[in-house]
């Protein structure tokens, strides 16, 4: 399970799109740019009908995706047909991971005639063939991740559980010991979406995982790259940004711009974030040991 | 009353991490004062649902049925519940149990608007703010209910993603919890979600089945041969059948919307039904894991109900799981058999039922040579609500027991 490598020299930058959003081609040049911006990790929503930890610029991400015809099988496709050598990790909520279980579960049972079973790795199989190096379920918490991370362990793919402010005591122990690859830390409380401000919970919030082994990823809310130096200075080891990039698709697509132009405003958004990370972790008192 | 959060496979909390305090929270104060009655919190609640409720609701012979169908025909009389139906049960308690918790706000999301009417009532009787996220098509058709809520003091939050209904309005409120979390208690509306809703809502509503029980007894010195009683996310249905759940020789039959049809639009993710115990495919929705309309690939299919409190994609974890093990059996009405049903109460019994309980009262209609001697029916809400769906409805279909309405034509008032 190797994404740890991602942050190995200095802070990590993890992007996240809708995949397919607005178009499947356009995406592909839109994640790409990400790659060129400087992307260390690039997260690939997967869209579901139902985003409950998502705010309303990724919603929206998701129905523009969505009604493009996106689906876990064109997803897959997606990840192979992209031209980037940065890690991906696919990013989606747990029923299309089980009902994709299911169906071929079914499949392999209607030509066997055996009994069908339910889980989570048929998707992950197809996500590893197809390039895919790690998840996040955002409701898909410790309790009930068992199959999911015996179907990781057995492809070799990491599962990231996001760590929210009001994470603590035995539940921060669950997931410390089901979490790799990187731990990704929630800001704040709500749901995703950019924000105008940096949250003073994140410094609180890094110190509780202080003894995590994994190296820690700060998302909900950061749009600038003097976010990003903030949040790297605090002590994360990277920064997690989704709406502000999203916002850059969405502003195109309502402008009807040229899919070129909106992937330089991407790039130039993304290296900016980027740089932003790298100069938070020069503001960083040098660490002792560690 | 026993606080498990799995039924078979069905169940459990698939909830973003920010939720999971609250729902640990929530579940330790549904062991401590629903089940252990920590403070008396069930006598406090019992005795408010007497005198702010007006429990317990009577078990009715309806004469005219019962001769119709050459069976005795009881129907709980839950519209007459405070409010207009069993809404209230839950709402209250749960409002009453945030209060124990020391929250100090509420939201609540609603469909036909008669859970927010419930918890708009419950919030201002206990003094709560509250906040109610409603789907803009539901706003359209359920306007008394709205009207009915911001009389009561609760704000009402249009929510215009997707269909407008209540699939949508669960997974706003989810969001709006999942940021005030701290000091917010989300009254879920129905026996759906993730643990300790599901168990908590069945024993706020399993009230329903404790009095129909012991008032079936009292009238016909035995149990009933048949309970019936609609099923949409399944909180009257699973408050009807509790208390019956050991009594194996009564059948319990759990009635769902079969809305225009039973087969599916896959290609444009439309379910003309909302019948997800008789034709949904398990799957994990608002925190649960159970029977889901989706399609092939997992994506939440719209589901459809002229009954706008019958209209949700999913279904209550420990229903689908009776269903399964074959204690329930899952039946469906559609529409048309359900505008019947209503029209032909309203004259027959005099009680004018919410579009909900005219399902069960369909399947009656359609099966009562199956259903033996003595059956109890829910009217699990009265129909005020749905008058306008219903003139706009029977508008436009021909049905044989609506009433003739010339008389608005006669005088010039449409129709």
């Amino acid at each position: 399970m190797g994404l740890e490598r991602a942050f190995a020299d200095g802070p990590a930058f993890v992007p996240y799109l809708a995949a397919g959003d607005p178009d499947y081609e356009s995406s592909l040049r839109y994640v790409e740019a990400l790659a060129r911006g400087g992307a260390d990790v690039i997260e690939l929503g997967l869209p579901f009908s139902e985003p409950m930890a998502e705010g309303p610029t990724i919603q929206e991400a998701v129905v523009r995706s969505l009604e493009a015809g996106m689906t876990p099988d064109r997803f897959l496709q997606f990840v192979r047909d992209l031209d980037v050598d940065v890690p991906l990790v696919c990013m989606t909520y747990y029923n299309l991971i089980y009902q994709y279980g299911e169906g071929e579960a079914q499949r392999a049972s209607d030509a066997s005639g055996e009994t069908a079973s339910r889980g989570p790795r048929a998707f992950v199989e197809a996500a590893a063939d197809a390039g895919i190096e790690g998840f996040v379920v955002p409701d898909l918490p410790a309790e009930e991740a068992g199959p999911m991370r015996e179907a990781c362990d057995e492809y070799g793919l990491d599962l990231i559980f996001i760590v929210a402010p009001t994470t603590r005591g035995e539940r921060l122990d669950a997931m410390q010991q089901h979490t790799s690859g990187y731990v990704y830390v929630q800001a704040r409380l709500g749901v995703t979406g950019a924000r105008d401000d940096v949250s003073d919970q994140t410094e609180e919030s890094l110190a509780r995982l202080s003894d995590w082994s994994v190296p820690k990823a700060v998302g909900f809310g950061i749009k600038t790259g003097d976010h990003a130096e903030r949040i790297v200075s605090a002590g994360a080891d990277g920064i997690i940004v989704g709406s502000a990039l999203v916002d850059i698709v969405a502003g195109g697509h309502e402008n009807d711009d040229p899919a070129a132009d909106v992937a330089d405003r991407l790039e130039a958004k993304a290296r900016e974030l980027k740089e932003g990370a790298v100069r938070g972790a020069q503001d960083r008192p040098q660490p002792e040991g560690k | 009353m026993s606080s498990e959060s799995t039924f078979g496979d069905y169940g459990g909390q698939y909830v973003p991490e920010a939720l999971m305090p609250a729902i640990e929270e929530l579940a330790d104060a549904y062991e401590r004062y629903v089940i252990d009655n920590e403070g008396d919190f069930v006598e406090e609640f019992r005795e408010r649902m007497a005198d702010f409720g007006g429990r317990p609701t009577p078990l009715q012979y309806a004469e005219q049925l019962s001769e119709r169908y050459d069976a005795d025909v009881y129907l709980k009389r839950e519209d007459l519940v405070h409010g207009g139906a069993h809404k209230l049960n839950n709402a209250l308690g749960q409002v009453l149990l945030a209060k124990y918790m020391g929250k100090e706000r509420i939201v609540a999301e609603t469909g036909a608007g008669q859970h927010g009417t419930a918890t708009a009532m419950a919030a201002a009787h206990l003094d709560m703010p509250c906040e109610i996220y409603m789907g803009e098509t539901d706003i359209a058709r359920q306007r008394p209910n709205v009207f009915r809520m911001r009389l009561n003091g609760a704000e009402v939050n249009p929510v215009s993603t997707g269909r407008g209904t209540l699939k949508e309005a669960i997974t706003e409120t989810f969001r709006d919890w999942a940021t005030t979390v701290e000091t917010t208690h989300y009254v879920v509306g129905s026996v759906v979600g993730p643990h300790p809703f599901p168990a908590m809502v069945r024993d706020f509503q399993a009230v329903i089945s404790e009095e129909a029980r012991e008032q079936v007894r009292e009238k016909t010195g035995d149990l009933p041969d048949a309970v019936l009683a609609c099923a949409g996310g399944g909180s009257n249905t699973m408050g009807t059948f509790h208390h019956f759940r050991d009594d194996d020789d009564v059948d319990l039959y759990a009635v769902e919307a079969g809305g225009d049809s039973l087969a599916v639009d896959e290609e444009a993710g439309v379910a003309p039904n909302s019948a997800s115990l008789s034709t949904g495919e398990e799957g994990v929705l608002h925190g649960a894991r159970t029977k889901l309309l989706q399609d092939s690939d997992g994506q939440i299919m719209e589901s459809h109900s002229v009954s706008a409190g019958l209209d949700y994609a999913g279904v209550g974890p420990e229903l689908a799981h009776m269903v399964d093990e074959g204690r329930v059996e899952a039946v469906n009405v559609g529409d048309d058999a359900a505008l019947e049903a209503f029209h032909r109460l309203s004259q027959e019994e005099g009680i004018i039922p919410a579009l909900e309980s005219a399902h069960a009262l369909a399947y009656l209609h359609e099966h009562h040579d199956e259903l033996g001697d003595t059956v109890v029916v829910n009217v699990s809400g009265r129909g005020d609500k749905d008058l306008e769906t219903v003139i706009e409805e029977t508008g436009q279909r021909d049905l044989e027991a609506a009433p003739d309405l010339s008389v608005f034509r006669e005088v010039g008032g449409g129709l």
